[in-house]
């Protein structure tokens, strides 16, 4: 008879090749064991894999008994062309690494850069990068909430969770002209400072996540089902997380109440008054939990910035040999360097102008050494290492992004337990292959 | 072309060094020196050791870690060089005795640093002795301290032993470190390559490993790739 599935002779044994097909047919095959060890590949392409992670799973019946995963997919060198732009220029890759996180990549490797340099953000630029960094952390959180309630069936969690994104990322628009990508955080502040009725935006933003988050309790935290999926699934407890080198919610589902703006505060973090949600349940519903408990005091964090940015001032170092020189504006043909510095140095000072096209094309040099910082992102510690040969290229950058330290956690996770809950836990880590492959 | 160093050990006590000497500026050779900064000679660059008090809770942390290496025989040597730059401390660590360090600095109650926050290669290019870095950024959760070990070793002999039995979390880091510096962590349970695919050859991150590209036009001008064009430093 004709064989149901090809298969080819190992060192290991018999290996067969499934791709669909009738299961039945292959029982009729007499090659066929039907206590085959059976390997299913699950993803990249895969609509549950939470973007192009591969899972290799060991299953017996339902049940998984051995799991790997397999990245990689989305690895675009992004720590590799930074070496080639300038400092400035790098931002503009690295906010790509984790595209659902790109305020934090952006402060963090600034934060990094500025380290070295040894200068200090002007203090409404800190005050900024907080309200970029904690509505990016919404409109994160609400991704995760969304693909989450999507892999499990939850359909109405994804159309609920991408609305309120879409508002948190029209707002992002509105403050720096792009809704993703930004690169608006820049070594030495910010690009330019909040545009004109700012407050009355995140106002009405504040107002209509106030009134919406409370539906997701509604929705899926007292749904039975969404219960009966997360509750007591994808069990981590804090001695695994803590060998894994787990961070964010995922640590702090197990119990343990760390987070990076708390214990090791950084852009005044310390002046703003939240709290860190903390729960012991370890679990997928808990991890669900404290995303959604950590919104609402984004929310809090955002109000007290609003406040603070009452005070004016500069948004960009004064030292001139870094700050870059444009200030940008909005002509009929979109946003660009203002009519008034244009007229300056085209104009008025041939300084100005050399100096301008020194810094642009040639770039800030920065001390050689080298500099780790790390901020809390949606996901966890997100730290980066910055080496400078003291050019005007970063030597070396790297991005711990917690994407990919967490899902070293995906095998201690899944195994054991059912195939649909594996995509469960999966979802609760919340990688974003952006940032994990880099 | 610089000359290869083969199999030479270098004297752990030198310091480690983090750049080659460079000549010029501008990076323009194709024409005569019209701008006078061409016999500019720049020395290479190597971190500075620190002298006491380092200042902060980092005199606290490296008289622990001296109390606690004597009293695990790990020779002093084993630390060839502290340096504090950047309100950061950094321990240059001979790989012989890494292991030993990373349980000591984990489990001695002084010093507890149980997250190994991140392990990144650094290649320092061709013509720097051991160019090859490991870096390790400890957390300590207990005291909310960080520090730096860093690791130099050779290109021709690019191993050093793995942190996987003391960090589990270091798995995936030092994968990533070798496929894209190649490193070899001896004793890793499976140093296979993570961001590449299995059958790539070369480390892409290395200093001597091309960046790639082709050159673009844009408006009826040509632009060369990025790692073509010309550099200041």
């Amino acid at each position: 008879m004709t064989h149901a599935a090809p298969y080819t002779d190992t060192t290991e044994g018999r290996i067969f090749t499934v791709t669909g097909g009738d299961w039945d047919d292959l029982l009729r095959d007499e090659n066929f064991a039907e206590d085959e060890r059976i390997i299913v590949n699950m993803g990249p392409q895969h609509p549950s894999t939470h973007g192009v992670l591969r899972l290799i799973l060991e299953i017996e019946g339902e049940t998984v008994t051995q799991a790997r995963s397999v990245i990689g997919y989305l690895h675009t060198g992004i720590e590799k062309s930074s070496e080639f732009r300038t400092w400035t220029q790098a931002v503009t890759f690295l906010t790509r690494a984790d595209y659902l996180s790109p305020a934090f990549n952006e402060a963090v490797y600034c934060m990094a850069v500025e380290k070295l340099l040894d200068i200090e953000v002007p203090r409404r630029a800190q005050i900024i990068r907080v309200l970029l960094m904690e509505l990016t952390r919404i409109s994160s959180h609400l991704v995760a909430i969304a693909t989450g309630g999507m892999e499990l069936g939850a359909l109405t969690g994804m159309t609920a969770g991408f609305r309120e994104r879409e508002e948190a990322l029209h707002l992002m628009e509105f403050y720096t002209g792009l809704r993703m990508n930004m690169a608006f955080i820049r070594p030495g502040g910010v690009a330019q400072d909040l545009p004109p009725h700012y407050k009355e935006r995140t106002q009405q933003f504040l107002d209509v996540m106030r009134e919406r988050l409370p539906e997701y309790d509604k929705l899926l935290t007292g749904q039975p089902i969404w219960q009966k999926r997360t509750e007591g699934i994808g069990i981590l407890p804090l001695e695994g997380c803590m060998q894994l080198g787990i961070t964010g919610p995922v640590l702090r589902s197990a119990g343990l109440p760390w987070d990076l703006r708390k214990t090791e505060p950084y852009c005044g973090y310390e002046e703003y008054e939240f709290d860190v949600p903390v729960l012991t349940g370890a679990d997928c519903f808990d991890r669900f939990r404290i995303r959604l408990a950590e919104m609402h005091e984004s929310l809090k964090i955002m109000e007290q910035a609003l406040a603070k940015l009452d005070e004016p001032g500069p948004v960009m170092v004064e030292d001139k040999k870094i700050a870059w020189p444009a200030q940008l504006s909005i002509g009929p043909d979109g946003m660009g360097n203002s009519l008034e510095h244009v007229r300056k140095i085209m104009g008025q000072s041939m300084e100005s102008l050399i100096h301008h096209f020194k810094l642009v094309t040639e770039g800030f040099a920065v001390p050689p050494g080298q500099a780790y910082v790390a901020v809390e992102g949606p996901r966890g510690e997100l730290g980066c290492h910055v080496v400078s040969g003291g050019g005007t290229r970063p030597w070396r950058v790297h991005l711990r992004d917690p994407g990919f330290v967490n899902l070293q956690a995906m095998p201690a996770m899944v195994e054991g337990g059912m195939i649909a809950d594996c995509v469960a836990a999966v979802a609760s880590i919340d990688p974003v292959m952006g940032g994990v492959d880099r | 072309m610089e000359p290869v160093r083969v199999g030479v050990p270098l004297p752990l006590t030198a310091a480690p060094q983090t750049g080659t000497e460079q000549h010029g500026m501008f990076g323009a050779h194709d024409s005569g020196d019209t701008s006078g900064f061409g016999g500019l000679v720049r020395g290479p660059y190597s971190p500075v050791p620190t002298e006491r008090p380092y200042g902060g809770y980092f005199d606290e942390v490296a008289d622990e870690m001296a109390a606690a290496m004597d009293r695990r025989g790990i020779p002093a040597v084993a630390i060839y060089q502290t340096t504090v730059a950047h309100r950061e401390i950094t321990f240059y660590v001979a790989r012989e005795h890494l292991r030993e360090m990373l349980w000591m600095v984990r489990d001695e109650p002084a010093l507890r640093f149980e997250l190994a926050s991140s392990i990144s290669g650094v290649d320092y290019g061709a013509g720097v002795p051991r160019r090859l870095h490991s870096v390790y950024h400890l957390t300590s959760m207990t005291w909310r301290r960080r520090i730096r070990l860093e690791v130099a070793v050779e290109v021709n002999d690019p191993h050093l032993p793995s942190a996987v039995e003391v960090y589990p979390t270091a798995d995936w880091h030092e994968r990533e470190a070798y496929d894209m510096f190649g490193l070899i962590y001896d004793g890793h349970p499976a140093l296979t390559r993570i961001l590449m695919p299995d059958d790539w050859e070369g480390f892409p991150q290395r200093k001597d490993y091309p960046l790639g590209g082709i050159p673009v036009e844009y408006k009826g001008a040509e632009i060369p790739p990025p790692d073509e064009r010309r550099t200041y430093t």
